[in-house]
């Protein structure tokens, strides 16, 4: 078993677009089967990156800004961590997340830290 | 020291390292080790058959050393033997495939090196690598990049797969036909590299390895026609191939090259697995595309051909491949059939504009029907597009024989 990031970047373009109640119960239904066969591990969705805040401790001192890590038009909005036997089995759940939300899902294996 | 064992070596690495790299990674679950114990096999070969000769199942050799020699590597280090214990585990569990055909080891890796998770040149340069046996530096050479270059790329490749954890298995039904697809576009990516017009002579061994692998393929897969119908278009094209090209590398139309020297034992094994492809009534572009061929080759000359035939399959073709090539490849057919105007009406409709085989073709055309001022502007605009030397003089010596240009 491997444990990925199944990750969705949103824009300004899309982070408006409200997910019909259709699609909601959709996902809903899948987050729900992806809990039944133990796959799901966290989720969640995440405010925008005006909301965002960034820390910088060096040498003692503590510095913190308004903002995101990063000024760009994608940020991160939401994320599946899941476990799945290989790479296929995640592929899955991200085509079936991808085509519940209409927008595209990077995958990311974790560090396996049992080896 | 080339001697009579080391020749023979030669031909047993490349015929079976691919088998034994393929039943290693079954075994341990990892490529970098199943390739590093393959090569240490065949490193003891070089020995121990010059002193006692070629043992009587060479392969099985190979793969029960190249496995010992495995275990002494993970024997080296804490990790490798706790992966000892698991490997012991699963080699006393019987029949743990399940019920049914085993699949051959080498089918389980072709998915794994052409996975849609890796860069297409990723992909063609693992298969080559692991299922071909070529080595690094002749995937290099093949492929016209530095040899660092393509160690770099194979690194990459194959840590992905360990990291991301792509699995070593044939893909169940409903994915199946995607896959089945990416191999197949790996295989004949791997034939083209070797057959563009000019290609230097290490590229040859490409063609020959697409085609052995495809062959592979189709004693694994035989109820897929579409891998049928690549080997078949690989068999018919390679059939041709000699006649292509002239002594000083220059381009042979297909209406001028010496049908005589065609290979009739190629022909006739394509034109046997096209009928048997198409027997299924389950055509797919690589199917189509090697009837085409197979019509081509029925034929003593351009003048016999049955363009009707012809033009019937490609229609078939552009309906399950609607790509602007194919149009393209099409309306040369409709020029044969329904004249030069006809096939320049569709032309004008397609968007190739960057494509040299576009202008060349829109230059015959031009050509037959007397605009041949016309005809040799396109002829050096097709020529300033071609990336290969030999099309380049080629169409420069049509543009020069067309006349002087007038727009």
């Amino acid at each position: 078993m491997a444990q990925y990031l199944l990750s969705v970047h949103t824009s300004p373009d899309t982070t408006g677009n409200a997910m019909t109640p259709d699609r909601i119960a959709e996902m809903q239904a899948m987050e729900q089967e992806m809990k039944e066969t133990g796959a799901w591990l966290f989720s969640g969705r995440l405010t925008g990156p005006e909301v965002a805040t960034v820390v910088r401790a060096t040498e003692g001192e503590t510095l913190t800004t308004d903002g995101p890590f990063v000024e760009s038009k994608e940020h991160l909005g939401g994320f599946y961590v899941v476990e799945a036997d290989d790479l296929d089995d995640a592929l899955r759940w991200a085509a079936r997340t991808s085509a519940i939300i209409g927008q595209p899902i990077e995958v990311r294996p974790f560090w396996d830290t049992s080896a | 020291m080339t001697g009579p064992a080391e020749a023979a070596i030669g031909r047993v690495f490349r015929a079976e390292s691919g088998r034994s790299v393929a039943t290693l990674v079954r075994v341990f679950g990892q490529l970098d080790l199943a390739e590093d114990a393959v090569q240490d096999a065949f490193e003891l070969a070089l020995t121990v058959w010059a002193r006692d000769g070629l043992p009587p199942n060479p392969g099985g050799w190979i793969t029960t050393t190249a496995r010992r020699c495995a275990i002494d590597r993970l024997r080296r280090d804490v990790r490798g033997r706790q992966l000892l214990g698991e490997v012991a585990l699963l080699e006393h569990e019987p029949a743990r495939e399940g019920v049914g055909a085993v699949p051959d080891d080498r089918l389980r890796l072709i998915f794994t090196c052409c996975h849609p998770a890796l860069a297409p040149e990723a992909r063609v340069a693992l298969t080559l690598r692991l299922l071909g046996g070529l080595r690094t530096d002749e995937v290099a050479r093949a492929f016209l990049v530095a040899e660092p270059t393509m160690a770099q790329r194979l690194v990459r490749a194959k840590r992905k797969v360990r990291l991301a954890r792509i699995p070593y298995r044939v893909p169940g039904a409903t994915e199946l036909p995607g896959r089945l697809r990416a191999v197949l576009a790996v295989l004949y990516l791997i034939y083209n590299a070797g057959a563009e017009p000019g290609a230097p002579p290490s590229t040859a061994e490409l063609r020959a390895e697409a085609i052995r692998l495809a062959r592979l393929l189709t004693g694994l897969l035989p109820d897929e026609p579409e891998v049928t119908g690549l080997l078949a278009l690989l068999l018919l094209t390679e059939a041709r191939f000699a006649t292509r090209t002239g002594g000083d590398g220059t381009l042979v139309l297909l209406r001028d090259q010496d049908r005589s020297a065609w290979d009739s034992e190629l022909i006739a094994e394509g034109r046997r697995l096209v009928r048997a492809c198409l027997r299924r009534d389950e055509p797919g572009p690589y199917q189509l595309q090697a009837a085409i061929n197979a019509v081509h080759t029925d034929a003593d000359s351009v003048a016999t051909t049955d363009w009707h035939q012809i033009l019937a399959l490609y229609d078939q073709l552009l309906a399950v491949a609607p790509t602007p090539v194919v149009a393209l490849n099409r309306a040369v057919v409709v020029g044969e059939v329904h004249g030069p105007q006809a096939a320049l009406d569709l032309l004008d409709r397609l968007d190739l504009a960057g494509y040299h085989a576009f202008h060349a073709t829109r230059a015959d055309l031009l050509h037959r029907l007397g605009r041949t001022g016309e005809a040799a502007v396109a002829y050096e605009e097709a020529a300033n597009l071609a990336t290969s030397p030999a099309e380049r003089r080629h169409l420069a010596a049509r543009s020069r024989e067309a006349g002087p240009g007038t727009r």
